[in-house]
């Protein structure tokens, strides 16, 4: 297929938010449950959440790059029970909507509390808003990964590997901006965040291999004989309907030289997980703000390469009516 | 149900285009918006169509055949286009079975040419929206137009009548029949769209004849004897055309 960049941003960024929005409550509930020191609540999840907010309305905002018709997009969300396009369309602003009411209770304090469980589990409105928020981020990750993965004749895409790289990316990067924000805000929650980003970064590192390893030995159902629906081994096209080209040819390919392609792959490998590993290491050992900082750029610039690669792999089964290219 | 549908004889098709043609001529001059070209007479000239025909060369040569394969949206009986849609813009008629694109919902965000299997949407560069082979919906129904004429515009074009147009859920059309007596096939079938287009494959009429067949053994009046040569002194025919 051919990468669409406003899709890679939208992707990328809105997974920045979620899992920054993740850490930040994971932060907060453990609090609650005096695993973790309560941080200055509109200093640190407050503002916090309003930095998620920026990366999920800068995702947003690329996302309608992305349309012939930006200005019906208010439309996307009418098909909701059959396209999860459509899902993603209604669950994107909820968790906007959601994160801005939390970062809002945290910034004005007003945060009542709601209810007590057991002894000394106090429910506050926040951490209620959280709770549902929290449902909503990994709902989105679903709904954004499910988009591709839903599609069965892209055979690199059609697997629950997808669904698990979407989400783990997405919160690696989002922890690696909390893990960097901790630090800039001198909170002593830099090691907890700093140590999830690597653990999350390693668990992303393992499934990404594995959903690598499952296409690089992928069978496709598909073939030039059930396109055309002539059995025969030897089927040479000669003619492809157009002369300069068309959608079909422009759309469903990457259009880069072989070689470029692969070297994406080992570029977003080193960036994403083996770089911003290493950086994180030596941050926590040496609590620099700055390389908190560089570690998650690193890491979202391999984003990037990583969401291009992810889809310029898929083999579209329309390719099969243009072989030469 | 009905389901409309072309049935395509890729053993008659000769790979004219005149179905590219007229598709394009008829849909442009629609009232849904003309379908966008660009350099069309320059380097590298692109545009919108509905229908075009590529060519296949089968075999390894001297033993080759060449097909000529026409090929548009399949109006699938499980679209799998449809349900991806987030506007409802791309549907399928519960009346006929023809898939469609509602131009004024479309958002042009390309997720139904992703879930095709066949690539058979194209964006108009032009108009920013999805389009595709409507079966030429605004002219089948046309009672302005003589029954005859109320076919679409690439069937009506084709020279050979290797374009068939009929409702392929009755089984005494005329498609339905050509289906069944000919081998029609759907396209990718692994996928479980149920193309309702299908295509009747080639067909060589053979016959088998063996040595002694070619002369007839029962023969009482002597009807295929060898004609006996002329003599020498007699005008032949090669006299005649040398002179």
């Amino acid at each position: 297929m051919h990468p669409a960049f406003s899709v890679i941003f939208l992707t990328t960024l809105i997974g920045v938010g979620q899992g920054l929005f993740l850490a930040l409550y994971t932060g907060q509930l453990y609090s609650v449950i005096q695993v973790l020191p309560v941080q200055d609540s509109p200093g640190f999840y407050g503002y916090g959440s309003l930095l998620a907010l920026v990366f999920l309305a800068a995702g947003l905002l690329a996302s309608f790059f992305h349309l012939g018709h930006p200005e019906r997009a208010w439309r996307s969300a009418a098909k909701w029970k059959t396209s999860w396009l459509s899902r993603e369309v209604i669950v994107l602003p909820a968790f906007m909507g959601l994160t801005f009411i939390y970062a809002m209770i945290h910034i004005s304090g007003w945060n009542p509390v709601l209810f007590i469980l057991g002894e000394d589990f106090i429910v506050n409105l926040s951490l209620f808003i959280g709770a549902i928020n929290t449902v909503l981020a990994f709902s989105l990750f679903i709904c954004t990964a499910m988009i591709y993965a839903c599609i069965k004749f892209l055979q690199e895409w059609a697997t629950p590997l997808t669904v698990i790289n979407y989400t783990l990316l997405g919160m690696a990067s989002g922890f690696a901006l909390s893990a960097a924000f901790a630090a800039y805000v001198q909170s002593d929650l830099i090691n907890f965040y700093g140590g999830w980003t690597i653990t999350l970064t390693i668990f992303a590192f393992i499934t990404r291999i594995a959903a690598l390893m499952r296409n690089a030995k992928i069978k496709y159902k598909s073939n030039l004989s059930s396109a055309i629906g002539i059995r025969h081994t030897k089927i040479k096209q000669i003619a492809q309907g157009s002369m300069g080209g068309s959608f079909n040819t422009r759309e469903y390919f990457h259009g880069t030289k072989p070689i470029f392609f692969k070297s994406i792959k080992w570029v977003f490998l080193m960036l994403v997980f083996i770089v911003p590993v290493v950086l994180l290491i030596a941050a926590l050992t040496t609590n620099i703000f700055v390389l908190f900082a560089v570690a998650f750029v690193v890491q979202y610039v391999g984003l990037i390469a990583e969401r291009w690669f992810f889809f310029a792999q898929a083999n579209h089964p329309q390719n099969l009516y243009y072989q030469t290219i | 149900m009905t389901q409309l549908a072309l049935v395509i004889d890729l053993n008659v098709c000769v790979g004219c285009h005149a179905c590219v043609t007229s598709c394009k001529e008829w849909n442009t001059s629609g009232t849904a918006g003309f379908m966008s070209d660009y350099n069309p007479y320059d380097k590298d000239p692109t545009g919108t169509f509905f229908n075009r025909v590529q060519t296949f060369e089968i075999g390894k040569y001297p033993n080759t055949q060449t097909v000529h394969f026409p090929k548009s949206c399949l109006h699938c009986e499980e679209p799998p286009c449809v349900p991806v849609c987030p506007t409802g813009a791309s549907y399928k008629r519960e009346q006929d079975g023809i898939v469609l694109v509602d131009y004024d919902k479309c958002i042009g965000c390309k997720y139904c040419s992703w879930a095709c299997p066949y690539g058979a949407r194209e964006i108009d560069e032009n108009q920013k929206v999805m389009k595709k082979c409507t079966l030429c919906v605004d002219r089948i129904y046309d009672k302005t137009l003589p029954e005859a004429e109320r076919k679409p515009a690439c069937v009506l074009a084709c020279p050979t009548s290797a374009r068939l147009f009929g409702d392929v859920n009755d089984p005494d059309s005329v498609v339905s029949e050509q289906i069944r007596d000919n081998g029609g096939y759907q396209l990718m079938p692994e996928w479980g769209t149920k193309p309702a287009n299908h295509y009747l494959p080639r067909r060589k009429a053979n016959i088998t004849i063996h040595r002694d067949e070619l002369t007839r053994v029962d023969n009482p009046l002597n009807k295929e004897r060898q004609l006996p040569m002329p003599d020498d002194d007699e005008q032949t025919l090669d006299d005649v055309m040398s002179w």
